[in-house]
């Protein structure tokens, strides 16, 4: 429905919430524009019926059709054993903020 | 400058270095003084470390001096697109958020390169986390194309094609979500990979959309990508996705004529939105693989024009999840003097997010958000299985498709940047593979009367990666 407005300023200050972003008016306006342009365009898709096809949400799902050579099903679940992993002190040199143990945030809490 | 991709092939650094005929060393001071005479006006490196690449050098000339056979890319030099990770080097994705993260652990794909004896000259730009397609999205500034410097490389792995392009490095590593291996070849004039899903292990990979993500390599010749991805691809514990296939010699048939082979041309990919001469160049390239023998069958790819819209809902839903971990807890900035956890991960996503990754964010949290997942994410994955199986069909008939890589020749920088719907274009004839998996090589076919590359894309099946290098091969000799 082209003309019609898909995302209201509402609908784009309720997803920036979702989004943990913070836009500025000039953000908003513009991405509301932006937002109505795409999904004009996504609208398209309202043109085929897909009532009775599967979604897909892996390539790894197209994949196990018969005579396929990756066909066979295999477990990809690792064995339950511990391993090494990332060095702690190698980690906590990229956080913003730690006592070499924790990461540290602002107050989460108010009290 | 010559803007022609350097003479030097990956078994001929290899072969020189092991007769004594040069050193990696050698090698590695070239390359190193080429980025410093081309990168100022192309800016394809983010970094450079020209200390650990005479490091990782010196170790294959101590091997080449006792005589012992080298490793395959011995002493060749390689730059790895900045959303790699290499151990305790910077790994920004072209974004501000991740100023100051340095990588605790390295890329699979990567730390196989090095074991195969590669030099890392540096980190190369791109896009922001890997969204867009020109390098303009960059929070470190473009990418110029070495054709035409008033021209985009494309994107999102601008830098990765043009270092090539400009003889500053002999392969690169790109990442591939929608076409960002491909079209930036196509722009620059070298060879690019989309190699299968699962292929490649993606470990070390900043994630964008994980079930479209893939690495592959570029490079000035079919031959030296095909080289490459024998040494990344193969099975990897580190990412379950990751396919136990075994991965097949990839030059082996290289030089085998296409004759007999049945190749496909889907007519959506000719319609209208392609530039003329994109046109002329891919329908001669063609003409010339049915003279060498080819079979050219037109075929029917029904859902093609779906595919953008698709691709859009199902890429930017999976960006809005994996993009949440950049909250300034764990890595790169933090917006200063935040009173609360809330304040503070809204600051500093602020802050570090360019606009087009907050678009991207934003329309991937509305798609999924409660009363419009089943209208915009579902209906997405649908017609996602519905592209897929318009190519299983059609590869019951052929052995690759063939099709113009970008509708067109590079545009300008500043062309497409206001408008977001016109940019996704750029991507029309690209996601449509990364959609449903199969591999892909886009290898250049001509160039447009002002001089500028075109691409032609070869698709093939799942994990026939061989099956398109060798068509690949003959485009490049036609």
């Amino acid at each position: 429905m082209p003309g019609t407005e898909r995302v209201s300023p509402a609908d784009v200050r309720r997803v920036a919430e979702l989004s943990n972003l913070e836009l500025t008016a000039d953000e908003e306006s513009r991405m509301r524009r932006d937002l109505n342009a795409i999904l004009d365009y996504v609208a398209q898709l309202g043109e085929l019926d897909t009532a009775q096809v599967e979604p897909m949400a892996q390539v790894s799902e197209v994949l196990a059709s018969p005579g396929d050579a990756s066909s066979e099903k295999v477990s990809v679940l690792r064995d339950d054993e511990v391993r090494p992993c990332l060095n702690r002190e190698q980690v906590m040199a990229s956080a913003p903020e730690t006592d070499g143990v924790f990461f540290k945030v602002p107050k989460v809490i108010e009290r | 400058m010559s803007t022609t991709a350097t003479a030097a092939s990956i078994d001929g650094i290899r072969e020189a270095i092991q007769k004594g005929e040069t050193t990696a060393a050698a090698v590695t001071e070239i390359y190193g003084s080429r980025i410093a005479g081309e990168d100022p006006r192309i800016h394809a490196f983010l970094s450079v470390d020209r200390e650990y690449a005479l490091a990782q050098a010196a170790r294959i000339d101590r091997i080449a001096a006792k005589g012992e056979p080298l490793p395959k890319l011995a002493g060749v030099p390689f730059g790895i697109k900045d959303v790699l990770t290499l151990e305790g080097f910077a790994a920004t994705a072209g974004s501000k958020i991740l100023e100051g993260y340095r990588a605790p652990y390295t890329a699979t794909a990567v730390r196989r390169l090095a074991a195969a004896g590669a030099v890392f000259l540096g980190k190369l730009n791109c896009d922001e986390f890997a969204m867009g397609s020109s390098n303009e999205n960059s929070a470190y500034g473009p990418v110029y194309n070495p054709h035409a410097l008033d021209r985009v490389p494309g994107g999102s792995s601008g830098g990765s094609a043009a270092a090539v392009a400009a003889g500053m490095a002999v392969a690169t590593l790109g990442t591939d979500t929608g076409g960002s291996i491909r079209q930036p070849a196509s722009f620059c004039g070298v060879v690019g990979v989309l190699p299968t899903y699962g292929r490649v292990s993606r470990y070390g990979l900043i994630a964008f959309a994980s079930s479209l993500d893939r690495i592959g390599p570029l490079a000035a010749n079919v031959r030296d990508a095909a080289t490459v991805l024998g040494v990344i691809a193969g099975h990897d514990v580190m990412d379950a996705t990751s396919s136990p296939l075994p991965v097949p010699d990839y030059t082996a048939a290289l030089d085998r004529s296409v004759k007999g082979m049945k190749l496909g041309v889907p007519a959506e990919y000719f319609a209208e939105g392609l530039d003329d001469e994109v046109r002329a160049a891919i329908e001669a390239g063609i003409e010339k693989l049915r003279a060498a023998g080819a079979e050219i069958r037109p075929i029917s790819l029904p859902h093609t024009r779906y595919a953008i819209p698709t691709y859009y809902v199902i890429a930017t839903a999976e960006a809005s999840s994996n993009l949440a971990r950049f909250d300034g807890v764990r890595y790169g900035l933090r917006a200063p003097q935040s009173d609360t956890l809330a304040a503070m991960y809204r600051r500093t996503r602020d802050l570090g997010f360019g606009a087009e990754v907050k678009r991207r964010i934003l329309l991937g949290t509305y798609v999924l958000s409660h009363g419009y997942y089943d209208a915009y994410y579902r209906k997405a994955q649908q017609v996602r299985r519905l592209l897929t199986e318009d190519f299983l069909r059609a590869f019951r008939e052929v052995d690759a498709i063939l099709t113009p890589t970008a509708p067109t020749p590079a545009f300008k920088i500043g062309e497409k940047s206001d408008d977001p719907v016109a940019m996704y274009l750029a991507d029309i004839y690209t996601v449509t593979a990364s959609l449903a998996g199969i591999c892909g090589v886009s290898a250049p076919c001509g160039k447009s009367r002002a001089g500028l590359p075109i691409g032609m894309q070869i698709l093939g099946r799942h994990f026939d990666e061989a099956t398109i290098f060798r068509v690949g091969q003959a485009v490049e000799s036609l």
